[in-house]
């Protein structure tokens, strides 16, 4: 009888372990689940600029004021420099070049994100070593 | 470098960047202002290498090598004179550039965040064709200015029949693609849309003639900063929307100046045809007028006896790299005790400001050399006006004559000074195609040959 008893408990908590382990397993597998959602509202709301396109559109649009103000008070003798300033600095896009060139598996993208250092790179150089050079040039009446 | 050091650094790189352009409103501040504009491009480049997703570095290093050396040498050797063809080919590279970025957002999402193949949301997608497209527009634009400029093809407008549908119609097809991409995310459609894209930017600028170039210049750089600021948004960089945002809004105003310059919209630039179809009709009407010709000792001796002398230079003293023989002429007149100064109207040239340059070169001090307005009214005092190369800006027509194609553009009154001293190759018409009033004037002397072969003729004259 005790035997049988401590059978039937031992049996009984074998199950229960069972049960236990199919739980845990059960509760894993949620978790993952909730994090990969989670990460993926996370991805989302970072790669979508859902909420974050309005900020950068903030930003531009205030920035083409700043623009807008400092490029009126250019002296219009010096525009042909700010043409080859304001070039230089549109090559900044060599950041998004970079960005393409820069993982360590080599693909396609790769190639197009070299080609566009290369071209951004002959425009930095190049403009703002052209821009010096013209205003290495505007002297004041020696008196 | 955490996000928060990277977006400082960022946001140091975007000052440094205003602060180039805001040092541009003199002289003296110019150089520092530059100076400020190259350490912002070398932060923003080294916080991009720094960033954890960018180890490839040996690559891109030789690419910034060959990049970087052919631009040096490229910017060393260019000669001043060819300045408006370098920045036109200089803003065809920053077009193609966001072409090849466009492309590689499309094809590795990943790598800029925002999501992968299949899965890149819409907004990302529009801002994606939209930096595609303008740059893409940018790029072959600038290769026709550029061609234009150089002299690879002819500088007059090229016009055929049913150019404006062509190019309305390239256009609206061109947004609906846009659309469709949106939706299918279709490599395919993509690439329809650069080479449409492409095509579009070459008909663009095809029609307008060369004394347009200043706009067309200043408008090609603008794009080039709008597709930097479209490529910003894609890759939600804050720095890249700043830069372009400052670049597109300065070629805006540059746009702005130089039409307001000639006194046409910026529609009927972009329209194309100026200088055209006017030339044939404007050729007529003066076959029975005379003018008076001149020697470069009559020249110099009317010169010798003024006390005050403007020179009003133009793109036909770029052309004949007179700029130094002029800054001799000019030497000699101030020893002489005569005041000399020059007088530069805003679309003399190729480019804006391409006289102020040529003449910096020459080492005229640039206090001597004045816009516009500020001396126009100078004029009735001057004993002489010296035009060497401008033709169009200097033409009476544009205040009497509402007929000219020219009516209403601002002008230099060269007419009111005692004598003007034209020097020009032949009696062949302006860029605009417009006859000149001017040469024949009672007070008008014409000096007929190149610019600077007259000009150092007059220096001789002078000894």
């Amino acid at each position: 009888m005790a035997t049988q008893t401590t059978d039937t408990i031992a049996s009984q908590a074998g199950a229960l372990a069972e049960q236990a382990g199919q739980l845990a397993q059960s509760a894993q597998a949620l978790a993952e689940q909730a994090a990969s959602s989670a990460m993926g509202t996370a991805a989302a709301a970072g790669a979508g600029h859902g909420g974050e396109f309005w900020w950068l559109f903030t930003v531009f649009v205030l920035a083409c004021f700043i623009g807008f103000y400092v490029v009126w008070s250019v002296t219009p003798a010096l525009h042909s420099p700010l043409m080859g300033v304001t070039n230089a600095i549109s090559s900044v896009i060599i950041v998004g070049a970079l960005i393409a060139a820069g993982p360590a598996e080599f693909t396609g993208a790769s190639w197009l994100g070299l080609g566009a250092v290369l071209l951004a790179s002959i425009n930095i150089f190049g403009g703002f070593i052209v821009t010096e050079r013209m205003l290495a040039m505007f002297k004041k009446k020696k008196s | 470098m955490g996000f928060g050091m990277t977006m400082l650094a960022y946001l140091i790189a975007a000052v440094c960047f205003i602060l180039a352009l805001r040092g541009l409103s003199s002289p003296t501040s110019a150089r520092q202002g530059n100076l400020f504009g190259m350490v912002g491009m070398t932060i923003a480049v080294l916080t991009t290498l720094i960033s954890p997703h960018v180890v490839n570095y040996f690559p891109m290093a030789i690419a910034v090598a060959i990049g970087g050396g052919i631009g040096a040498v490229v910017a060393r050797k260019v000669k001043m004179t060819a300045l408006p063809q370098l920045v036109a080919a200089f803003h065809s590279l920053v077009g193609m550039a966001a072409v090849l970025v466009a492309w590689a957002a499309l094809l590795t999402p990943e790598n800029y965040e925002i999501g992968s193949v299949g899965t890149i949301p819409v907004n990302s997608l529009i801002e994606m064709s939209l930096g595609l497209a303008i740059g893409a527009i940018t790029f072959s634009g600038s290769c026709i200015a550029f061609a234009k400029l150089q002299g690879l093809v002819s500088g007059s407008p090229v016009i055929f029949k049913g150019q404006h549908p062509l190019n309305a119609g390239l256009g609206i097809a061109l947004l609906v693609l846009i659309v469709i991409f949106c939706v299918t995310e279709s490599h395919t459609v993509f690439l329809l849309l650069t080479v449409l894209a492409f095509a579009l930017g070459f008909l663009l600028i095809i029609p307008i003639g060369g004394a347009d170039m200043p706009v067309v210049i200043s408008m090609l750089n603008s794009y080039s900063g709008w597709a930097a600021a479209g490529i910003g948004f894609t890759l939600g960089n804050p720095l890249l929307i700043v830069a372009g945002a400052l670049v597109g809004s300065s070629g805006a105003i540059l746009s702005y100046i130089m039409c307001k310059g000639m006194n046409r919209s910026i529609f009927n630039v972009i329209l194309g045809g100026f200088g055209g179809d006017s030339a044939a009709a404007a050729a007529g009407g003066s076959g029975d007028k005379a003018v008076k010709p001149g020697s470069a000792d009559d020249a110099s001796f009317i010169m010798s006896n003024a006390s005050k002398v403007i020179i009003v230079p133009g793109y036909g003293m770029a052309v004949a790299q007179a700029q130094h023989a002029l800054r001799e002429m000019a030497d000699k007149l101030k020893a002489e005790g005569i005041e000399v100064k020059y007088a530069i109207h805003p679309v003399a040239g190729r480019m804006p400001g391409h006289m102020n340059v040529l003449l910096a070169e020459a080492n005229v001090p640039y206090d001597e050399v004045f816009e516009l307005e500020d001396i126009n009214s100078e004029f009735s005092t001057a004993d002489v006006a010296y035009v060497i190369g401008a033709n169009d800006v200097t033409n009476p027509s544009a205040k009497t004559d509402p007929s000219s194609p020219i009516y209403g553009m601002p002008i230099l009154d060269v007419e009111n000074a005692k004598t003007v001293l034209f020097v020009k190759r032949s009696m062949a018409s302006g860029y605009a195609g417009v006859d000149n009033p001017l040469f024949f004037k009672d007070n008008t002397m014409m000096l007929f040959g190149d610019a600077k072969k007259m000009t150092e003729e007059i220096v001789q004259a002078l000894e």
